[in-house]
């Protein structure tokens, strides 16, 4: 078999941005998987609402001021966090090194306030099925708060590092931030659901 | 994108390339610098840490199969239990641990894993590419899975097998009445086999979408890869669906949480709803690979192109979509409400369409073209044949008023074996016959492979075929004996006995690889003359693949040119790369850098498998093993020096 080269691709770049990268595609994918799961949670709160006399079953509506307290900090993230992503696209390091602390800090601040957010929800998990998708569904997106930030400081570290420094890293920050703004969305979703929904 | 003309512009100005690059090297050199790049190196460390696509595939394959072989002897065990009426041989509490490690191992660690494992193998080889998306991502899958089917055959021969039935229902699996830790042990696996499943999904999607080589715009990507994209999208968003149910029965057991007690505000039916969702396409997860099989090896054997290639990429999308609306008729027998059960009356009915279409366009393809029997195409035709009748059995059980006649019955049990193994494991035999040359080298015996088709096809359908009028009678499914007076036991014997054909069949069929493995005929490139681009390459691959990425410019490449191969240039050769191209147009834009080997995958799956075991026994787990986890992943993600670093 005669072989002839027909594609010259020496001086293609080795990292992009976006779709045109297969990082962005994987983070996408998860993004979906994720989001999927989030629904069929959100669909099993309203399966057991609509099965119960009453809902909430046996507990007050949950105390408002976490929960929009989380909700407030995690909309204000959008901000930086898109500076983050342009910066990221610039391929300006200095400011993305700023912009890591600032998003680990605002990463952080909702953790903190969720420790008095679970007590706010009036029930235990233990209680009743109310008490246990309340509990399931908030758990489920602090798991995914804590990986972003995880995921959040370990790249902030890598900024500062000789290592940082390669421009490939800068897609893994745009990338970062892609999934931050999934965290946000998806909070701003289970809010009015699980604040909401026992309150009409 | 900003960045990126920039620096381009800024190499073009220094007219120097980082890096070693293929251009111009002359092929012994070349052949030398890529096998040092790409190699896996010797013994066991090696072993553990390759993210060699291939040898994670083959793992994959040898290890779903050696699941085969146990839940194949369940079954054996379950038949010799039920030879006889009124039998003593397997205690009751044995038989449902037998029939649900059965059940659940075919399922989950068996079908699933199988069919990704060929995709693992064969994507990158099909799309002309050098691995997978994310080669560690990968490796990890395949440890997290072995895990999981560890854990759970471990936990068996420990007297703690679930036995719950393979969909493990509330309450019987739930609190009150699941016993010891058998359930967990169940749920956990799940986890495991879940987690790998859908790191395979998310990995074959970037892989396909980004890495096809230049000129596989969307109409030339070949049906198998269309299959398993369209697959790999049905686990994206059927699989969570089971992770969060087992998630639920796993708390309520060991936290006392309510999802699924009735006195408590909770409803045994959520568990229906959210296991179905997932377990209708679950059946379409392994089904629609299959197919690909199917399309894969039907030109190859009537020496034609694929006829209505657009009605099947269609279809597979359309059936991908289907499986979605049909997870109710699982529950026909729990009183919903008379207008729900009609839409999934139809829209069960409904998938006959396009599954209907995939098989008029294979006809048509055999009508065409001058078939050559061999036993890949055997076992083709046998899989027609059997999945047509599995069809019309389950167009028949999707109407309400004969479901609730033969629900729980082995009509049932008939029915799901007629497709599953019908409609996945003869193609899956037939894709190892076609395969086998490509990966060991060497082929597979014909003259033991149609012994083999036979034995398998017969004893098949004289064990299964039975079973439908056995359910029609009344006989219950997962009962460990019947009465003497039934008169089912003529029938059952007479199974029993069939299924020993089929094993025969089954062993035939390992013995071949065995004996083949050594003394096998040696294949050559392209033993079978067929069309896609695994074809025009070594067999077996080098751990590079392809020694220059083809071009294709045609939907069947080996068969448009056979002489000359238009091929790329300019890859680096000291450092791992692949092409990046655009989703649709596959136009080339980038040179991805690709994962080296790595232990970390290893460990960290070690970390997530152990947080997973400990989690049965204490909730605390969760929390302790997010330490070792969280280490696992950040050793395996932060950089080392890779060379692509430099750009
Ligand atoms: C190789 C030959 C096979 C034989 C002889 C066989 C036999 C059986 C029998 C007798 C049962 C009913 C047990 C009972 O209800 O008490 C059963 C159940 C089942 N089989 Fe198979 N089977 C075979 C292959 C497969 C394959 C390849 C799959 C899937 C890919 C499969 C999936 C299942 C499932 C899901 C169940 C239901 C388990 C449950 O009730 O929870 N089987 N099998
Ligand atoms: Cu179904």
């Amino acid at each position: 078999m005669m072989r002839r080269p027909v594609v010259d691709v020496s001086r293609l770049p080795t990292y992009d941005f976006g779709a045109a990268s297969p990082m962005w595609w994987g983070t996408l994918a998860f993004i979906a998987l994720e989001a999927t799961g989030f629904a069929l949670a959100i669909g099993a709160y309203f399966y057991l609402a609509v099965q119960a006399p009453h809902w909430p079953i046996a507990a007050p509506a949950p105390d408002l001021a976490p929960g929009t307290a989380v909700l407030i900090i995690l909309l204000a993230s959008i901000v930086p966090n898109h500076m983050i992503d342009f910066w990221a696209r610039q391929q300006d390091l200095s400011k993305v090194r700023v912009g890591m602390i600032v998003m680990t800090i605002v990463g952080i601040l909702p953790l903190i306030v969720r420790i008095w957010e679970f007590p706010a929800l009036r029930i235990s998990w233990d209680q009743n099925a109310y008490g246990s998708i309340v509990w399931f569904l908030l758990g489920l997106h602090t798991s995914h708060l804590l990986t972003d930030v995880g995921d959040t400081i370990v790249l902030a570290v890598l900024m500062f590092t000789q290592k940082g420094t390669a421009g490939r890293r800068l897609s893994d920050v745009s990338d970062n931030a892609f999934y931050w703004d999934f965290v946000v969305v998806s909070w701003a979703v289970l809010y009015l659901v699980i604040y909401w929904t026992p309150r009409m | 994108m900003s960045g990126i003309p920039r620096k381009t512009a800024e190499l073009k100005q220094h007219g120097g390339l980082n890096g070693l690059r293929d251009t111009g090297l002359d092929e012994a050199e070349l052949l030398a610098c890529l096998a040092r790049t790409w190699q896996t190196s010797k013994g066991l460390y090696g072993w553990l840490a390759t993210v060699d696509h291939k040898l994670i595939g083959r793992r994959y394959v040898v290890t779903a199969f050696l699941f085969l072989v146990l839940a194949g002897l369940s079954a054996l065990a379950i038949r010799f239990q039920l030879a006889a009426p009124e039998a003593g041989r397997i205690s009751p509490d044995l038989y449902n641990q037998l029939f649900t490690m059965h059940g659940t191992t075919m399922m989950f660690l068996f079908a699933v894993p199988v069919m990704e494992a060929f995709a693992v193998y064969l994507v990158p080889l099909m799309i002309g590419t050098r691995n997978v998306a994310f080669p560690r991502l990968n490796a990890f899958s395949y440890w997290i899975y072995v895990s999981g089917g560890l854990m759970i055959w471990v936990a068996f021969a420990l007297n703690t097998g679930a036995d719950a039935g393979w969909f493990s229902y509330v309450p019987l699996a739930g609190p009150d009445y699941g016993i010891g830790k058998r359930p967990d042990f169940w749920a956990q696996m799940v986890t495991y086999t879940e987690v790998s499943a859908l790191a395979v999904a998310v990995e074959i999607i970037a892989t396909v979408f980004k890495l096809r080589t230049p000129g596989m715009t969307l109409d030339r990507i070949p049906l198998y890869v269309w299959s398993v994209l369209v697959t790999a999208f049905v686990i994206l968003f059927a699989m969570p669906a089971v992770m969060i149910s087992s998630t639920m029965l796993i708390l309520d057991r060991l936290v006392g949480t309510k999802f699924f007690d009735p006195a408590a505000g909770g409803d045994a039916l959520l568990w229906q709803h959210l296991f179905w969702f997932f377990g209708h396409p679950e059946v379409y997860i392994i089904f629609i690979p299959a197919t690909g099989f199917v399309s894969a090896i039907l030109p190859t054997f009537v020496r034609r192109p694929v006829f209505g290639y657009l009605g099947i990429v269609l279809s597979l999308i359309a059936i991908g979509f289907l499986s979605f609306g049909l997870w109710v008729h699982h529950m026909f027998a729990t009183g919903l409400p008379q207008l729900g059960e009609s839409f999934f009356t139809a829209s069960s009915m409904m998938i006959a369409i396009p599954s209907g279409v995939q098989i008029f366009c294979w006809i048509a393809t055999i009508w065409g073209g001058k078939p050559i029997f061999a036993t890949p195409l055997l076992f083709v035709l046998g899989f027609i044949f059997t999945f047509v009748i599995g069809g019309l059995t389950g167009v028949m059980v999707a109407s309400v008023p004969l479901d609730l006649q033969v629900h729980d019955t082995y009509f049932v049990v008939a029915h799901f074996h007629y497709v599953l193994v019908g409609g996945a494991v003869f193609p899956l035999l037939g894709a190892v016959y076609y395969w086998f040359p490509k990966v060991t080298g060497r082929m597979l015996s014909e003259r033991l492979g149609h012994w083999n088709f036979w034995l398998v096809f017969l004893g098949f359908n004289l064990t299964f075929f039975p079973m439908h009028i056995l359910g029609l009678q009344g006989m219950p499914r997962r009962v460990y004996t019947y009465p003497l007076d039934s008169g089912w036991g003529g029938a059952n014997l007479f199974i029993s006995l069939s299924s020993l054909v089929l094993f025969a069949g089954f062993a035939l069929f390992f013995l071949n690889m065995l004996l083949s493995l050594r003394n096998g005929r040696v294949a050559g490139e392209n033993p079978w003359d067929a069309s896609t681009l695994e074809w025009a390459t070594t067999s077996p691959p080098q751990s590079y693949d392809f020694a220059h990425l083809p071009v294709v410019t045609h939907r069947e490449p080996l068969w448009a040119d056979p002489d000359t191969f238009p091929v790329v240039e300019g890859l680096r050769v000291d450092a791992r790369e692949v092409l990046g191209g655009t989703v649709a147009d596959a136009v080339p834009q980038l040179r991805v850098p690709s994962a080296d080997n790595s232990i970390w995958p290893l460990l960290s799956a070690i970390a997530v498998g152990g947080t997973f075991l400990a989690s049965i026994y204490t909730p605390w787990a969760v929390v302790w093993g997010a330490i070792p986890v969280s280490i696992g992943f950040i050793c395996w993600f932060w950089p080392k020096g890779e060379p692509e670093d430099e750009e």
